[in-house]
């Protein structure tokens, strides 16, 4: 046993240095070459500051924009979480309540059942950066009101914007709403 | 369920078939000792390793002494990474000046990540120093091999004849990490920052977002850990929320590779059993029963997810998959492959909010561990525990037909079958027992999150997870809680050594009996009808067990929300 302690305590030396330094220098150096806007966060910059990362949701409160998912994390993505509730656990109807009041208050005059799940329905990181297909053309006729444009442009923003599965079966369709939001920004100082 | 959804999870299935021919053949290369394209640059290494740790490359080890080796290796490393937690805020690589880790987490996540499980009762951006993460890759790049390591033993004890050793522990350690583990790792993690994952050293990022306001985003080495992450079907993500965190998994296309490197090594490794013993098809049955049960779990799974939640269609009105806890990018077809694949697999990252899922969700991740993760499994203990059931199922047919029960030439005698029950029996008496210490107690429930039936269902499954050193978790559930962290911990030990100590025992018995050769009274180890008895085995065997206690956990649950009963406060 205290041969192959004394084994054991080497071992874990050297093969240390192969995984921790070694590897890891290796890793970083070679993707901050090949990739080095995805190795430093995929950040997006507008008007010269760092305004968030296109991977990472960020709150989106006034309805003007289009609304990201509800986050159990708040969108704190310094402390990504779930809601983490149960099927049957009360909490979670009356989460799913207090969503959907307030899709019905700020889009007057849809139905329940013609809101889309994921904007009821909390993400799994508590910062999913993207909304359904159909979430984006829900909101698209109160983003259009709210903000002046015809809706067509914003249904044609939409329709640029959706990203498709991956291979055809992987995955769903989605709309990252940081970029759509940045884009209805872009259509709206180019109309005025 | 739609279309698409049900044809990628066949059309990955079948992947996983054509898959398992080269890396089978690539691994048998390696422990074989025959030529690889690496040698030239990797042979010279390793010779310089056992120059500078001692090791004799040709000395040959019994069970005890590879044993021995191996919990050597495990303790060292224990101790070097509990040390290294409880001092994280006097090292470098501390950017966000984390503080020191607690006694109870640091023996709870040294014990998680030695083991193989990567419990994680920490969220990482908000606890771990870049130099702790690294520390935790080291140990995600070794414990899976000791899990390999296992079962190389195991298959020398079932191959070789009239001898007495298994090989040796440093060896199949080394040549593992150099040709195996850090070239597709490395490769992967290359890929996964293409895909999307941030690798660098910096503080977190300040972003003023376009409403005006301000978001703190973590980040760090991910890449890089996320690689071998899953690669070594570890689980312990850079992130909190893990491979449901954007900056772990950007895309669907960055989950699917991921899932490519989880399953690589133990798909390979069926097909590697069949070339060593000489006969594939041994390797090809084994891999059916695996892919049949997975394939089963993964379609209903996706089934229940794809029907929602119909007391929120009653009382709220909404038509739909369940997208509780679920990410929009991957939605319920691929979020369930992936949850159905991390509980089969054991790699334990989760893409979705496993607390979320419907109750027959959670119950088919709570059975696929509770089944001794042997439906595929982790690197070399999946195989390991299907070989023991292979043991059990033998003798069982043996029993019906009235012979002395054989496995590849090789008697089964009652010391084997004892051993082989043994790694069954201790595991489920971890779960039950602790989880009706857990659910009898003031610390057990304190840590409960849910209420109702579904609160025992985040019991069982932490106990689960623990055992199968899966390391996936109904998220609610407290495990930073001491009671938690430790039988916790101590489950994840069991898990790993009540199946190791009897499984080397087995190989141990083996190695040395003669081979007897092949007759008409044979039961034939291969094909369709062993298959078939190896997968009632492991149902009937291995986790009937446990129906008492799902029937009061997801079963009672799922009765209950389609009759429009709330717990905890009201009906529908």
């Amino acid at each position: 046993m205290i041969k192959h302690l004394w084994t054991s305590i080497r071992m874990l030396v050297l093969l240390g240095i192969l995984t921790v330094v070694v590897y890891a220098a290796v890793v970083t150096g070679i993707s901050q070459l090949l990739f080095p806007y995805q190795a430093n966060g995929s950040l997006v910059h507008y008007h010269g500051r760092v305004i968030g990362s296109k991977l990472i949701g960020q709150s989106f409160t006034s309805p003007k924009f289009f609304d990201g998912r509800p986050s159990a994390a708040g969108y704190n993505a310094a402390a990504s979480t779930a809601s983490n509730y149960g099927p049957t656990n009360p909490a979670l109807i009356k989460e799913v309540q207090a969503n959907m009041a307030y899709i019905l208050k700020t889009n007057p005059g849809v139905k329940p059942s013609q809101v889309p799940v994921d904007l009821v329905e909390s993400s799994d990181s508590g910062l999913d950066p993207d909304i359904s297909v159909a979430a984006a053309y829900f909101q698209a006729p109160r983003v259009a009101r709210l903000n002046g444009l015809p809706l067509s442009s914003v249904r044609h923003l939409v329709a640029t914007h959706t990203v498709g599965r991956f291979l055809g079966m992987y995955g769903n369709s989605y709309v990252n709403v940081l970029e759509i939001n940045l884009a209805l920004l872009h259509l709206i100082h180019h109309r005025s | 369920m739609t279309v698409p959804g049900v044809l990628g999870i066949l059309v990955f299935t079948a992947f996983l078939v054509v898959m398992a021919k080269p890396m089978g053949l690539y691994l048998y290369a390696v422990y074989d000792r025959r030529k690889t394209w690496f040698d030239p640059a990797i042979r010279p290494v390793e010779r310089v390793i056992y120059r500078w740790t001692g090791v004799n490359e040709d000395h040959e080890m019994r069970w005890t002494e590879y044993f021995i080796a191996l919990l050597a290796f495990n303790l060292v490393g224990f101790i070097v990474l509990y040390i290294a937690l409880r001092i994280q805020g006097a090292l470098p690589f501390n950017p966000m000046h984390m503080k020191d880790v607690g006694p109870h987490l640091a023996f709870n996540t040294g014990v998680s990540f030695t083991t193989n499980t990567n419990w994680q009762a920490y969220g990482g951006e908000s606890t771990m120093s870049y130099a702790s993460q690294a520390m935790l890759m080291m140990q995600q790049f070794l414990s899976p091999i000791s899990g390999l390591a296992m079962v190389l033993a195991f298959i020398r004890g079932l191959t070789r004849k009239n001898a007495n050793t298994l090989g040796n522990f440093w060896v199949d350690l080394v040549r593992t990490l150099l040709w195996v583990s850090l070239p597709m790792a490395f490769i992967g993690a290359i890929v996964l920052v293409g895909l999307g994952n941030p690798q660098n050293w910096g503080t977190y990022v300040t972003a003023h977002t376009l409403q005006g306001g301000i978001q703190t985003i973590a980040q760090g080495p991910v890449g890089m850990m996320n690689s071998i992450m899953q690669l070594g079907d570890n689980g312990g993500g850079f992130f909190n929320m893990n491979a449901g965190h954007p900056y772990e998994t950007a895309t669907a296309a960055s989950l699917m590779f991921q899932m490519v490197l989880g399953f690589s090594i133990p798909v390979g490794l069926t097909y590697y059993f069949g070339k060593v013993v000489k006969d594939t098809r041994q390797g090809w049955t084994i891999l059916g029963a695996m892919l049949v049960m997975f394939l089963g779990g993964t379609l209903v799974l996706y089934h229940a997810e794809a029907l929602g939640n119909p007391i929120l269609n009653h009382l709220v009105g909404i038509h739909g998959p369940n997208m509780e806890g679920k990410e929009v990018r991957f939605g319920p077809a691929l979020s369930s492959l992936f949850e159905s694949s991390t509980t089969a697999v054991s790699w334990g990252s989760t893409a979705a909010a496993n607390d979320s899922l419907m109750p027959i969700g959670g119950l088919i991740t709570l059975w696929q561990m509770m089944s001794g993760e042997v439906i595929i499994g982790a690197w070399g203990v999946g195989l390991l525990g299907m070989l023991a059931f292979a043991v059990l199922a033998v003798f069982l047919a043996g029993l019906m037909v009235g012979r002395t029960p054989e496995y590849l030439g090789k008697k089964i005698g009652s010391y084997e079958v004892k051993m082989a029950v043994l790694a069954m029996i201790v595991p489920t008496f971890v779960i039950l027992g602790f989880s009706a210490w857990a659910v009898t107690s003031h610390g057990g429930l304190a840590g409960i999150y849910n209420p109702g039936p579904h609160g025992l269902s985040e019991v069982l499954y932490a106990y689960s997870s623990g055992v199968g050193n899966n390391g996936s978790a109904f998220g609610g559930l407290d495990a930073a809680a001491p009671f938690y962290t430790w039988t916790v911990g101590l489950a994840m030990l069991f898990g790993r050594f009540a199946m190791y100590i009897p499984a080397l025992a087995i190989a141990g018995s083996l190695v040395q009996k003669q081979s007897v050769p092949e007759s008409a009274g044979t039961f034939p180890t291969h094909g369709f009808l062993f298959g078939g008895l190896l997968i009632a085995t492991v149902v009937i065997v291995g986790a009937l067990v446990f129906f008492p206690a799902l029937s009061l956990g997801p079963l009672a649950e799922h009765f209950a929300l389609w009759s429009g009963h709330l717990f905890g406060g009201g009906g529908a």
